[in-house]
């Protein structure tokens, strides 16, 4: 958990701030030619609350941890310490999976609040001190405003699940590994690959079902 | 004497794509016996002892542990079953991330007897008492990749026998190992079946490692190995069997005599071929 959580946090915070900064750029110069500048806190808040920030967030998580998990089961795995639990009467998916799997579950929710909220800051100081588009109250007050409960509802949900996909891929391919330490590296890619593959596509599943209701 | 057995194989087989790692395996060990297993790499010793605690499943042919099926058992029910079998793994087997004193602890915090409660009440006492077996008290803080093959070899063995499960499966417990470190180890060996009457299967490659099972036996009075020449009882004597496989088969089965006296060459390849 220590290491998912704390561990993630300065890559987290840099993937926050830059895509919060980015997209208040690329906006304000869109959103001009409507003579519509002054959303620019609402547009940023619902992209980063609804999409970017979970998802950005799962995938930089996936790059460290899904490969993390993997390598380290993985490494258990070909150097006969999975069987030795098993041997020794003990269930591995309880000693290993179980605790991963929470963590997963309970800190990729909280980075994501943590990346959306730098990223709305990164936005600010693009939209207010270096722009000057917008004054600092209106920038605050839309973005804010901009927000419903579906909003963040969607923007909690996602990381959840994202945290225990991350977690269950990299598991899965850690504990399936075989071929040594060749095999762990395969392990290793693979779990990312099919990650990133996995929250890209749960994502647009769940963006379906909010999008109807 | 009708003893239950600890363990019995009635013609199991089990092939990997075109090989067989096991092909009509049928044995059975009385509580306090030992078999030593030989055969060339990939004649099936190992997945022999992995398929006694179901750690791979067979094709056909049934196998009894502790007089349990341990083919129709579920994972979860063989973890009860494998408690009570200690399995000393080829490279050691032991877990990296923990200290050596965790890692024997392990099975003790971690092993859930019948009635849903750890196994033990003290365990770093019996921690301590499996290291000091082993001649290992002092490592207890250290981490497995700091000690020496043979240490960790000896770790495993001390944590394959801390429960003290009434049988013992040891994967090559002294292959690559001098001589004099495989010596201790097979003495240890012999010391945990003496002392606790466990029966076990040993595969190895050194012959000397059967002899020293079939031939000694441990005196608690001098504490160290001693001759069973003039061992008067029958059945110690005659309690260490040995078994040569090939190609999954069983293609001998006997006494240190018989097996000396064998005219087969596969099988007189693994008589004495001293010190690997």
């Amino acid at each position: 958990m220590d290491i998912i959580g704390f561990g993630s946090l300065p890559i987290v915070i840099l993937t926050g701030f830059f895509s919060g900064a980015i997209i208040a750029l690329q906006m304000a110069r869109a959103l001009n030619t409507y003579g519509a500048s002054s959303e620019v806190g609402a547009i940023v808040s619902l992209t980063l609350v609804r999409e970017l920030g979970p998802v950005l967030t799962a995938l930089m998580v996936a790059g460290r941890n899904a490969s993390g998990i993997a390598s380290e089961l993985g490494s258990m795995k070909v150097t006969e310490q999975i069987d030795a639990m098993r041997a020794l009467g003990t269930d591995p998916l309880q000693k290993l999976v179980t605790p991963r799997l929470i963590a997963g579950a309970v800190m990729l929710p909280a980075l994501t609040v943590i990346a959306d909220a730098i990223g709305l800051v990164g936005a600010y100081l693009v939209a207010v001190p270096l722009l000057r588009i917008i004054t600092a109250g209106e920038y605050w007050s839309t973005s804010w405003r901009a927000l419903v409960v579906n909003d963040l509802a969607q923007g909690l949900i996602k990381p959840l699940i994202f945290g225990i996909i991350i977690s269950l891929v990299g598991c899965f391919y850690g504990l399936k590994t075989t071929g040594g330490t060749q095999g762990v590296g395969k392990a290793t890619t693979e779990a990312v690959v099919s990650a990133s593959i996995w929250i890209f596509s749960v994502t647009f599943l769940i963006d379906k079902i909010f999008v109807n209701l | 004497m009708a003893e239950e057995p600890v363990l019995a194989l009635e013609n199991v087989n089990l092939r990997f794509g075109e090989k067989w790692a096991l092909k009509n395996v049928s044995l059975k060990l009385n509580p306090g016996e030992t078999r030593i297993i030989f055969g060339e790499a990939g004649s099936g010793k190992t997945s022999l002892l992995k398929a006694v605690v179901g750690l791979i499943g067979v094709d056909t042919g049934r196998i009894e542990l502790f007089g349990k099926d341990v083919g129709a058992s579920k994972e979860r029910d063989l973890f009860a079953l494998r408690s009570r079998a200690g399995f000393l793994f080829q490279e050691g087997g032991l877990f990296d991330s923990l200290t050596v004193g965790e890692n024997v602890e392990y099975p003790l915090v971690n092993q859930v007897s019948a009635n849903g409660q750890p196994a033990v009440e003290n365990p770093q006492e019996k921690v301590r008492e499996a290291l000091r077996f082993v001649e290992l008290e002092h490592t207890m803080e250290q981490f497995p990749a700091e000690l020496s093959g043979g240490m960790r070899r000896r770790v495993g063995i001390a944590r394959a026998t801390v429960t003290e499960p009434p049988l013992v499966l040891y994967d090559s417990p002294t292959a690559g190992l001098d001589p004099i470190t495989a010596n201790t180890i097979m003495a240890l060996v012999a010391k945990e079946r003496d002392v606790k009457n466990s029966a076990s299967l040993i595969v190895t490659h050194r012959y000397q490692d059967g002899e020293i099972m079939a031939d000694f036996q441990y005196d608690p009075a001098a504490q160290e190995l001693v001759t069973m020449d003039t061992c008067k009882d029958e059945r110690k004597r005659r309690r260490t069997r040995f078994i040569v496989m090939k190609g999954g088969e069983i293609v001998f089965f006997g006494t240190r005599e018989e097996l000396e006296k064998s005219s087969d060459s596969y099988v007189k390849r693994f008589v004495r071929k001293g010190d690997m």
